[in-house]
């Protein structure tokens, strides 16, 4: 660790938190402009002008915009989400059981299709071209191809419907037993686990052959390396910057981009809750979850930034 | 013969295409390799010298294979091995020495590892042992700190240091055959003098043969016993290093030998023109931001003044970084100077291109390295040597046409090329057309910068009296940079030497040899390989100056 990697993590992170603010900002102006007036639809038949301008007035929702993105970034700097509108809660509980929901799916299909992804990625870039890589090509292709709710929906027709293997719904509260849990876990896991590796799988063998194609790694082929020896300790430690890279992106969109499998198995994660709060103009809740899915996204890809600095002698010595 | 250390017999090649067509790039090929006997490969880009080289580790690149023929090392057919028993050859027995060190070293591992990774592989002794042996190596190739330097990563280190490092990790296990494919092309000619000497001093006396893959005749005189001469994947010639240098046989033989004699220039103006087309007085240039004293963060140019006449040549010559492009650049305004004064034909230059009249930038033209690069590949030579036509000269339809066929006639090519993408043409032909394209303006003066550097020798001499023969009939006048010294020496008038962006010498190129007085310049031209058995042997430098001046 020296002086000059020092700076460079640091104008990374500080890289990380401006673009946070961005977002907060891009976050905040989008609800705003969402369509319809929030008083209006939470009074509904009872909306009569008076009673409109007595809710506008009683939140808040008068003052200038400027005034409240403050306030609000303000209440997420000190950790209060503010108040739900719809039922009048705080947002932080209503997300507090469903974030955990979300992060145990999530937590399992990265435990599961990382490896899955680096195993397929490798060895389909050393047997490039095989009849081994084709295949594996050939299905990781059809499958990112396929719409994740046609996957979906075909995995519950096929597992749930006619197999019976495991349940349509994944209601996390009534499992008891172990077993239980994986039969109601498998087929959410399993269809994320697959649409994640997939692509995680094709970004690692592409940096992984750009690299196998290099002079060095021809000088160790030529030095008398076995093929697995000149993977693994010449090409992959020279492919880790671009390998975490691929696997931060696919592993932010386990986070944010659940939605489809949350509301195919009716599963009940943040994802679903956000959808939830659109439908019901909950502005501070759709605030605090989309918060929630850039940050997600932001430290992973700042992390793997970071993988990638470290991972490079130049910067490291 | 019994002593053969490898015997190739009709070698054949194929290469399969992304079309899926095979192509046969060698073509029968057979020579043999005696021990301690260090063979030179010769030819131009294209004739297969590496492919050759590289079977004798049982090994073709992607896309080619082995399909006729035996090479035999050491008893063993290496045509036929299966992948796990080519490996136990490669390293042990046969040793490779890359072009480039610098891409072939692993970036991300300490040099050490690196060359102690042969006797890992092959089981060949301790890892103690393999790094005592490896400081050895080190110190025999004349490397500085020869007991630290392997601790540090291939970025740290200069180039010719890491090709002197690639040579001691090809050494590391004994092996019975060392193969260098060209592993002096990428370096300075101070460091390549280093270099060759240090390969030479470790493959002399010792019973290790060795393949040199070259196309510099001169560089593979210095070090080679015997040449063998290739082209299209066929031996043109076979014989000793005197054999081929001295009494050449076959005509592309003679060719070769012959494009390395610099052509004897004379200016083809009378002295009695006076009249300057161009004037650089103490200019500067250089990147980045521009500081409070007007200065770049990185001057590349510090005080350069030259004067050019009407109907001559000037070159500059100097080594990678040196500025000499930087120069080029700011002759035409593609990197405004900082501070300095440029003159044209009398009139002052703006310092930015967008500034300049068109009839300036009419007048002065730019050719670049690299045609490949500077064509448009989309755009069919018809089009791209019509741009200048209407751009300058406002012409059109029938006229334009009748001009670009006079234009592909004067740089010798037959006008039906006008119809075909840069992509169908070769090196050489290429490079015509970004010719072409200046003379297109018909400009007075040309800044060419390194415009053979990329081609093949005999393709480069073409270029060359192309470009005199231009000169008399157009009365032109050129500014040659160039890192090749006898390329220059072939064409200018006055030769300006240039080093850490300054001017350091000018003098006539006619006597550069002896009338240079810097210790600079006198470092670089005596360089410069000869086409000569004993060059390298005879050469004395001084290792103080080879110090300060090589090896940055």
């Amino acid at each position: 660790m020296n002086g000059l990697i020092l700076s460079v993590l640091l104008q990374r992170l500080g890289i990380a938190l401006i673009s946070l603010f961005i977002v907060s900002l891009a976050v905040f102006a989008a609800t705003e402009m969402l369509p319809g007036d929030v008083a209006e639809i939470l009074l509904g038949q009872a909306a009569t002008p008076d009673a409109v301008a007595g809710l506008r007035e009683a939140m808040g929702l008068n003052e200038p915009a400027i005034y409240r993105y403050f306030r609000w970034l303000g209440g997420l700097l000190t950790g209060d989400m503010g108040t739900s509108y719809v039922n009048d809660t705080s947002v932080a509980s209503m997300i507090g059981d469903r974030l955990s929901n979300t992060l145990k799916l999530a937590g399992v299909a990265a435990l599961l299709s990382v490896p899955l992804a680096m195993f397929l990625g490798v060895t389909s870039a050393m047997f490039r071209l095989s009849p081994y890589d084709r295949i594996i090509s050939f299905l990781t292709i059809a499958v990112i191809s396929v719409p994740e709710f046609m996957l979906a929906t075909g995995g519950v027709l096929i597992f749930a419907v006619y197999l019976q293997w495991v349940p349509a719904l994944s209601l996390a509260s009534e499992v008891s037993s172990f077993g239980e849990l994986l039969r109601t876990f498998a087929l959410p896991v399993g269809i994320l686990t697959v649409t994640v590796s997939v692509q995680m799988s094709r970004m690692t063998r592409a940096a992984l052959i750009d690299i196998l194609s290099s002079p060095y790694v021809e000088m160790a082929t030529l030095k008398g390396a076995s093929m697995p020896r000149v993977v693994l300790k010449h090409a992959l430690p020279n492919a880790i910057g671009p390998i975490a890279n691929a696997v931060a992106l696919s592993l932010s969109y386990l986070v944010g981009g659940v939605i489809i499998i949350e509301t195919v198995f009716n599963y009940p994660g943040v994802a679903k809750l956000m959808v939830d709060a659109v439908a019901t103009r909950d502005l501070p809740l759709i605030q605090s979850c989309a918060m929630i899915f850039c940050f997600s996204y932001l430290f992973l890809i700042t992390l793997a930034d970071i993988a990638g600095i470290l991972a490079n002698p130049r910067l490291r010595t | 013969m019994k002593d053969d250390l490898a015997q190739i017999r009709d070698l054949q090649v194929t290469a399969t295409t992304d079309a899926g067509r095979q192509i046969a790039i060698i073509k029968g090929v057979s020579f043999d390799i005696a021990k301690g006997e260090m063979v030179a490969l010769i030819g131009e880009s294209g004739s297969g010298k590496t492919t050759i080289a590289l079977t004798l580790m049982g090994y073709t690149r992607t896309g080619c294979e082995i399909t006729g023929g035996s090479v035999l090392l050491k008893g063993k057919e290496m045509a036929s091995l299966t992948r796990a028993e080519a490996a136990k050859m490669r390293g042990a027995v046969a040793a490779y020495v890359p072009q480039s060190a610098a891409s072939a070293f692993n970036p991300s591992q300490k040099i050490m590892d690196q060359v102690v990774e042969v006797s890992r592989i092959h089981g060949l002794m301790s890892d103690t042992q393999a790094q005592e042996k490896a400081v050895e190596l080190f110190r025999a190739l004349a490397l500085p700190n020869p007991e630290i330097i392997g601790d540090r990563f291939p970025h740290q280190v200069s180039g010719g240091q890491l090709q002197r490092l690639s040579a001691a990790m090809a050494l590391i296990a004994d092996p019975a055959l060392m193969i260098f494919d060209e592993p002096t092309t990428a370096l300075d000619v101070t460091t390549q003098v280093e270099v060759l000497r240090a390969f030479k001093s470790v493959m002399q006396n010792s019973d290790i043969g060795g393949v040199y893959v070259s196309h510099d005749l001169a560089v593979v005189a210095q070090i080679a016993d015997r040449i063998v001469v290739l082209k299209g994947g066929e031996v043109q010639e076979e014989g000793t290093a005197e054999q081929i240098l001295t009494a050449p046989q076959h005509p592309y033989t003679k060719q070769l030998v012959a494009a390395f004699k610099p052509a004897e220039y004379a200016t083809p103006i009378d002295e009695a023109i006076t009249d300057t087309i161009l004037d650089v007085q103490n200019t500067f240039a250089g990147y980045g931001l521009i500081g409070k004293d007007g200065m770049p963060a990185f001057v590349a140019l510090k005080d350069i003044s030259l004067t050019l006449k009407r109907g001559q040549n000037i070159g500059v010559i100097g080594e990678s970084g040196c500025g000499k492009s930087t120069l080029a650049r700011t002759i035409a305004g593609l990197l405004p100077r900082a501070s300095g004064d440029i003159q044209f034909d009398g009139k002052p230059l703006q310092a930015d291109l967008k500034d300049r009249s068109r009839e300036h930038l009419r007048r002065l033209q730019i050719v670049f390295q690299f045609a490949d690069t500077a064509l448009n590949p989309n755009k069919p030579i018809g089009t791209i040597l019509g741009r200048p036509l209407s751009f300058y000269h406002n012409m059109g339809g029938r006229q334009k046409e009748k001009r670009v066929e006079e234009l592909l006639d004067m740089v010798h090519l037959p006008t039906s090329l006008k119809y075909r993408l840069p992509g169908e043409l070769s090196g050489g032909q290429k490079q015509r057309i970004n010719l072409a394209r200046a003379l297109a303006a018909e400009p007075d003066l040309i800044l060419c910068d390194e415009i053979t550097s990329a081609l093949d020798t005999v393709v480069a001499a073409a270029i060359l009296d192309l470009l005199k023969e231009l000169q008399n009939e157009l009365g032109l006048s050129y500014l040659f940079i160039s890192h090749d010294l006898s390329t220059v020496q072939a064409i200018c008038d006055d030769v300006v030497v240039m080093y850490n962006g300054e001017k350091v010498e000018q003098t006539k190129a006619a006597d550069m040899m002896h009338a240079t007085t810097h210790p600079y310049s006198k470092l670089l031209l005596s360089s410069v390989p000869k086409l000569d058995l004993g060059w390298l042997d005879s050469l004395e430098q001084d290792p103080e100056l080879m110090r300060k001046f090589s090896d940055r």
